[in-house]
Formats: structure tokens, C-alpha cells, sequence
């Protein structure tokens, strides 16, 4: 069997595995954030919170939670990380400086986990399990309560209500994904993952002399990494790295992880609005865009253009043997079109076009099927433009599951859309107009802006992933990024939440022969294009400096 | 305003205190009932899959190592492993890519040295290497820097050199690295390979037996 051919088979035994868990695990999500009761455990959390579950929020209460739980999450991150160096269980590493902090502090709470510093040579115990690890569950589960409230401004009638923040955050920790990582850490460890607090240590080697390890709680971090699409790896290496990746299994085990929540989301959704076809409508989106994009990786990477790449004879550079190309492309597709940004394999040695996958993957929002939660927001703000784009070309008022999408909605959903791109394209020329941030590249040429691009594109989007190239731990770019973290994530949850309270008020107003169908094949066909025009417009210009034309060239 | 600034105040005490208590349930509960059962179920694994040789732990099966003498089979370049730039007090093993760009003139001069030298050491009496024959994981290097694995191909490449080094017939370390050969995870996960640390101890072994 060729290589080629074994790409494709893990790409269609990837999807049989998505498939399989998609009505299960969505129909479980809608009643998790469904049920009117209480587990033993929760209701203990619930009274050490002090807040009542089942008081229902408007938009702004709901709002506020979120900031709130966030800002606090953003401050003791930090606070653990400036006091590493007198916490115990910090292997003798000291306290993070005030900018990398920041940055690692505001990447972790917003779900990007980028990441300036190096995982193994400066972060101890106490800060990767009880600081960053935290963040990873908290962050997926603020941004699952987040989609889950619009999705019940969909279906709520007159009442302006989106729920209980607290109760969802804590559904969705204790219900969904403390459950999901204890699985899947348990077989990361089968295949091979470490798990101990053993620390620093000296490890024999062949030819004579010893190896220095740092044993920590890997694959514990690992589960929650990609079920939660967070990607902040352990070591420097990520799930490159054999601790965090050890077999081909794992591999393809981790891309399931993190594609399996955004994915069976869109079932929730459809029960939770009454009509699990229009879940479907959104599921075909999202993966006939995953697929595309996995297709086009795998053509580009196999083809292996650029000179360093026709020498060698493969695109093998930053790719690991156990791996292949194949299996490589698939995790680095799938890492960018959700907001996970863990790597595999380095994507700044991908072929030119092989990196503008990846960019192009996080520039559409990460929707397809995007990040816990995030990706389902994201998708039904894109489904409100696609509405309205059809209404125009009909002259109708436009309307979504029942609901009329006003001025007040599409210009709360013409915010959300133009925000990362605002983020991106502003923070990308103000570093290459400054003399200064361009030492940081690596590589010279187009492939130094793409660099920098990525590296905004990445944390506007809550990605994470990198062309790690850039040395990024310089006082602009932990500041720049740190804030295009922030602002790339709560600006568009405000919107969003904002969106689902005007939708709450609403009255449903029944389909007409007249109404757009939006569970046919027609509407996701509109979706896709929508969405692709939408995004290249915006980007066409900078992606044509950086990964065009350096894969062009090639 | 007082108002406001109590009501902020009550707000964020509730998320403190809600952080606090998922701190401990998925950074301190969590953490420690995956270490629990990892170390009952899958103590090896658990810490590091560590090989011993003649009763000395020599590595991991996971971790490639550098430095082998040419008497044995040479891993991957391994050009973007770190160095310890943070916390000098520690001689910790560092991963990392070189994240080098396919059109990077500094990487295109590595895979060709890496080509040329390829060709070189394998080269012996009766057997000339050809520079097609040398396959891409033989001359660039991995993403964590650490890949313990090379393609089979690059293995049947060394294995003249071996042979000669150690006195083994070609046919004896064809077998070797036949018997070290891992096919794809149920014939179609990921891609065949060979561990360089399993393949070489067991190599030594040979060498000490005969």
C-alpha cells in the first residue's frame, strides 16, 4: 500500500470514528444543557460558588459571568506564574517575566494556548496542571455556554432568557469533558504517553552518559488539549513530541479528540432548536469544508514543492517517520479549521502552499468545525450573513430558524465577522511598518511575513499554532498577541451573546412558502460559498504576499 | 455607582471562588486519578518506556538519541533540537523543530550536506550508494527533534555499512532490521518504521554474541 492511499483510508477511518460518535454525544450535550437537575457534585460546586444554578440570565447577566469567570482566570494565571519561583513543585524554575505571563496568561484563558515560552524548561508542576491544564477545561467550557446560549436564543420565545453561565460552565466541565479526558487520557498512557511527577531525572543513554527528562503529568494534559481544542503543548515539541504522540493510533486518536465536540455540537443544536436536520445542514458544512481543506493538504504535501523539499525527495522537514505525510496533513488541517493549534508536524516547514492551508483554515473563523463552542457560534453567525445575502438576492426579510434577522441582528453578526480580520491585518502591518519586530523572523522573504501573519492570524483566532520560526517572546509580541488573544476572543462572545438576547425576545414566527430552507443541501451550498468568498475577499491581500507567493514560486 | 462597584466586586468573587473549585476538581482531582491509574494499569508507559540493555537502562524506546557511533544505525538529523536557553542550571533534553522554510537557502544547503554525507558513510567496497536511493526522513529533520523512528528504507540503505563494521554478513543484518521493522498500525495507520535504539541493542547483541 502507498503512503497516499494510507492517507486516505485514516481519513475515511477518521470520519467512520466521528460518525459513530456524533449521535451519541450530541443528543448527550443537549441534555446536559437541557436537564432541569442537578448532580450531588454540582449542586457541592454551586454552594462553594454561591450562586444559584436555575436563576435564569438575559444577555447582559450572562455577559457579565463570562467576563467576570475570565478576567479572574486571566489574573491568578498570571499571579501562579510570577510566583513560580516560590511555589513548590516548580522544579527549581523560576517566575515567568511580567510579559510572557501575560501573554501565556491571556492565550490559556482564551482557548489559543499560544505559546512564547518553551513547556519543559520553564514551566513546573504546579503551573502546567494547576494553572495552564485548568485553563484548558474552563476556556472549552466557557465557549460551549457560549454557543449553547445562542443556540437557545434561537429557541427561546419572548422571554429574553439564555440560561445560567455558572450551570453551564459547570455542566460542561463535569459532565462533558472531565468524563471525555479521563477516557481519553487513559489511552493516550496505553499507547505510550507519560504520566508521573517524576520531575527532572537522568535517563541512561546507548553510547554511555545520560538524557535529562522532565516527567510531568503529560497525557492528563494532553486528553484535555485536544477534546478541549486547546493545544498548549507540555513540551517545547507538542504532540510532535513522543511523550505527548507516541504511535500512529495516537495520532489519529488526538485528531478525533479534537474535532469530536465541534463536530456533535451541531447535533445539540439542532435538538435543542427542535429540528436535528438543521443540525445536519450545519454538520454538512463544516465537513465539506474539512474535507476540501484535507484533500488540498494532502495534494500539496505529497507533491512536495520547494527546493529544500525536491531535494530531500519528501516533505519530511519538521515531519515525524511514524507519522508520514499523510497522517501529518490530516492533523495539521484539522488543528487549524478548529481552534486547537496543536502540531504534529511544523507548519512552518510545510510546502508554501501547504502553509496558506493552514492560515487559510484559521482566517475563516474556525468554523469547520471550529473550537468547542466557538465553532458553532461562529458557523451560525456565518449562517445569519448567508440568510441575509439570500434575502437581499430576494428582496425578503430575512429569517433563520423562525426568527427575522433585523438590523439589530446582522449588525451585531457583521461585528462579529469583522473583528479578527480588523485584529489581524492591523497588529500585521503595524509589525512590519516597525523596525524592530521583523528580528524575529527566521526566514527571510515571503515566508518572514507569513511568520508574522501567522502568528496574528493565529491569536486573533484563538489557534495557537504557529510558523514557530518566530521568536516570539520579545516584549511587542507578547503584548500585541496577548491582546489580539483577548480581544479575538470576548469582542465576538459580547456579540454573540448580544445577538442571542435580541433573539430571545423574539417571537417565532412560523415558515412560509416563502422561507428560505435552511436544512436543504441548496443552503449549505450558499453557506460554503458565503463563507469562502467572504473570507478571501478579506485576506486575498496578504495571503497573496506570504504563502502565495512563496508556493507559487515553488 | 456604589452599587456598581459592589455588584462587580460580588461578580468576581463568584468567578474566584468557581475557579477555585474547578481548580480542584480538574488541576489537582483530575491529574491525580489519571496518574493513579496510569501508574496501576501502565506503569511503563506511564513513566517514559524505558529499555534496558545487559541491565542498564539506556534510553527510552520513544526518544531518539544522537550520537551513535557509524558501527551502528544512525537516526534522523535532529537540526532543531534546543538548547537549554531558560533554566541553564539543567542539562534537560530540549525538542524542537528547525521550522525552516521549504525555499530557506540554509535548509536547502543541510538536506544536501545531509544527502552528501548520507551517500558517503554508506558507501563501502562493493556497495555505492546513489544519491536517489537516499530517502527524505534520512536527510531532514523531525518536528520534536526526538523521533526515535527511521523509514525502512533509510535502515536497508545502512545496512551494508553495518555489516562491514561489524563483521555481520548483509543477509544477517538484513534480518535485523527485517525482525525491527514495524508495518503500519492494522496496515494503514501512519507509516512503516524502524526504532533506531531497539535496532541497535539488539545489533550489540549480535555483535557480542558472535
Amino acid at each position: 500500500m502507498g503512503p497516499v492511499l494510507a492517507g486516505v483510508l485514516q481519513l475515511l477511518a477518521l470520519i467512520g470514528a466521528l460518525a459513530l460518535a456524533y449521535v451519541p454525544l450530541g443528543t448527550y450535550m443537549a441534555k446536559v444543557y437541557s436537564s432541569d437537575r442537578h448532580w450531588r457534585v454540582e449542586k457541592w460546586i454551586y454552594r462553594g460558588i454561591g450562586a444559584n444554578p436555575d436563576t435564569e440570565m438575559r444577555w447582559p447577566a450572562y455577559v457579565r459571568g463570562v467576563l467576570a469567570f475570565s478576567a479572574v482566570g486571566v489574573l491568578f494565571l498570571y499571579l501562579l506564574q510570577r510566583l513560580q519561583g516560590v511555589l513548590p513543585g516548580s522544579l527549581g524554575f523560576r517566575a515567568i517575566d511580567p510579559d510572557q505571563a501575560f501573554n501565556t496568561a491571556a492565550s490559556f484563558v482564551t482557548n489559543t494556548n499560544w505559546q512564547s515560552y518553551y513547556g519543559e524548561q520553564a514551566m513546573g508542576h504546579v503551573v502546567q496542571t494547576a494553572g495552564l491544564a485548568v485553563q484548558n477545561f474552563v476556556s472549552a467550557a466557557v465557549g460551549i455556554a457560549v454557543a449553547v446560549a445562542l443556540v437557545r436564543g434561537f429557541a427561546g420565545s419572548r422571554t429574553g432568557e439564555l440560561g445560567n453561565f455558572w450551570a453551564d460552565l459547570v455542566r460542561g466541565v463535569v459532565r462533558v469533558l472531565v468524563p471525555g479526558a479521563l477516557i481519553a487520557a487513559v489511552v493516550l498512557v496505553a499507547c505510550g504517553a507519560i504520566q508521573n511527577f517524576s520531575g527532572i531525572h537522568e535517563v541512561g543513554q546507548f553510547m554511555g552518559g545520560s538524557q535529562q527528562w522532565n516527567g510531568g503529568a503529560v497525557a492528563s494534559q494532553e486528553a484535555i488539549k485536544e477534546l478541549g481544542t486547546n493545544g498548549g503543548g507540555y513540551f517545547n515539541a507538542n504532540s510532535a513530541h513522543p511523550f505527548e504522540n507516541p504511535t500512529p493510533f495516537s495520532n489519529l486518536f488526538e485528531i478525533f479528540l479534537m474535532l469530536v465536540i465541534p463536530f456533535a455540537l451541531t447535533r445539540t443544536f439542532g435538538i435543542l432548536v427542535g429540528s436535528v436536520r438543521q443540525g445536519y445542514a450545519i454538520l454538512a458544512t463544516m465537513g465539506t469544508i474539512w474535507v476540501g481543506f484535507v484533500a488540498l493538504m494532502m495534494w500539496t504535501e505529497f507533491a512536495h514543492h520547494g527546493p529544500a523539499l525536491q531535494i530531500a525527495g519528501g516533505a519530511m522537514e519538521g515531519k515525524e517517520v511514524r507519522f508520514g505525510v499523510g497522517s501529518s496533513s490530516i492533523f495539521a488541517v484539522s488543528t487549524t479549521l478548529t481552534s486547537t493549534g496543536a502540531v504534529d508536524s511544523f507548519h512552518s516547514s510545510f510546502t508554501g502552499l501547504g502553509g496558506g492551508i493552514t492560515m487559510l483554515g484559521m482566517m475563516l473563523g474556525e468554523i469547520a468545525p471550529g473550537g468547542t463552542g466557538s465553532g458553532l457560534y461562529g458557523m451560525l453567525i456565518m449562517a445569519i450573513i448567508a440568510v441575509f445575502i439570500a434575502g437581499l438576492m430576494v428582496g425578503r426579510t430575512p429569517e433563520y430558524l423562525g426568527k427575522k434577522i433585523g438590523t439589530r441582528e446582522i449588525k451585531l453578526a457583521a461585528c462579529y465577522i469583522l473583528i479578527t480580520p480588523a485584529l489581524v491585518l492591523v497588529l500585521t502591518a503595524a509589525a512590519m511598518a516597525l523596525p524592530t519586530p521583523a528580528d524575529s523572523m527566521t526566514n527571510s522573504g515571503a515566508h518572514g511575513f507569513s511568520e508574522i501573519l501567522y502568528a496574528y492570524t493565529s491569536a486573533a483566532n484563538n489557534n495557537g499554532s504557529a510558523f514557530a520560526g518566530l521568536n516570539a517572546d520579545t516584549q511587542w509580541f507578547n503584548s500585541t498577541l496577548g491582546l489580539a488573544m483577548l480581544l479575538g476572543r470576548f469582542l465576538p462572545m459580547v456579540f454573540v451573546l448580544a445577538l442571542a438576547g435580541s433573539l430571545a425576545e423574539q417571537k417565532p414566527i412560523p415558515a412560509t412558502a416563502g422561507t428560505l430552507r435552511t436544512e436543504k443541501p441548496l443552503f449549505t451550498g450558499l453557506l460554503v460559498g458565503a463563507i469562502l468568498i467572504i473570507t478571501g475577499l478579506t485576506y486575498f491581500p496578504a495571503l497573496a504576499l506570504g504563502p502565495l507567493a512563496e508556493g507559487l514560486a515553488a | 455607582m456604589n452599587n456598581s462597584i459592589t455588584n462587580t466586586a460580588r461578580l468576581l468573587g463568584a468567578g474566584l471562588r468557581a475557579l477555585l473549585v474547578l481548580t480542584l476538581v480538574t488541576g489537582v482531582i483530575y491529574p491525580l486519578v489519571v496518574t493513579g491509574i496510569a501508574q496501576g494499569l501502565f506503569t511503563h508507559k506511564a513513566n517514559g518506556s524505558e529499555i534496558t540493555a545487559d541491565g542498564k537502562v539506556v534510553g527510552s524506546s520513544l526518544i531518539g538519541q544522537q550520537g551513535y557511533s557509524l558501527d551502528y544505525f544512525q537516526p534522523r538529523p535532529a537540526g532543531g533540537l534546543g538548547e537549554n536557553s531558560v533554566n541553564t542550571q539543567y542539562k534537560l533534553i530540549l525538542s524542537g523543530a528547525t521550522n525552516r522554510s521549504a525555499d530557506n537557502p540554509e535548509l536547502v544547503k543541510w538536506v544536501e550536506e545531509a544527502k552528501a554525507k548520507v551517500v558517503k558513510e554508506n558507501s563501502t567496497a562493493d556497495y555505492k550508494v546513489r544519491p536517489s536511493q537516499v530517502p527524505a526522513d534520512a536527510v531532514t529533520s523531525s518536528g520534536s527533534g526526538l523521533d526515535p523512528d527511521i523509514s525502512p528504507a533509510y535502515a536497508a540503505l545502512q545496512v551494508h555499512r553495518v555489516a562491514e563494521r561489524n563483521g555481520l554478513s548483509v543477509a544477517q543484518v538484513e534480518k535485523l532490521v527485517k525482525d525491527h521493522t514495524e508495518g503500519r498500525t492494522l496496515g494503514f495507520m501512519g507509516e512503516p518504521r524502524v526504532n533506531v535504539l531497539e535496532l541497535n541493542i539488539a545489533l550489540k547483541e549480535l555483535v557480542d554474541g558472535s
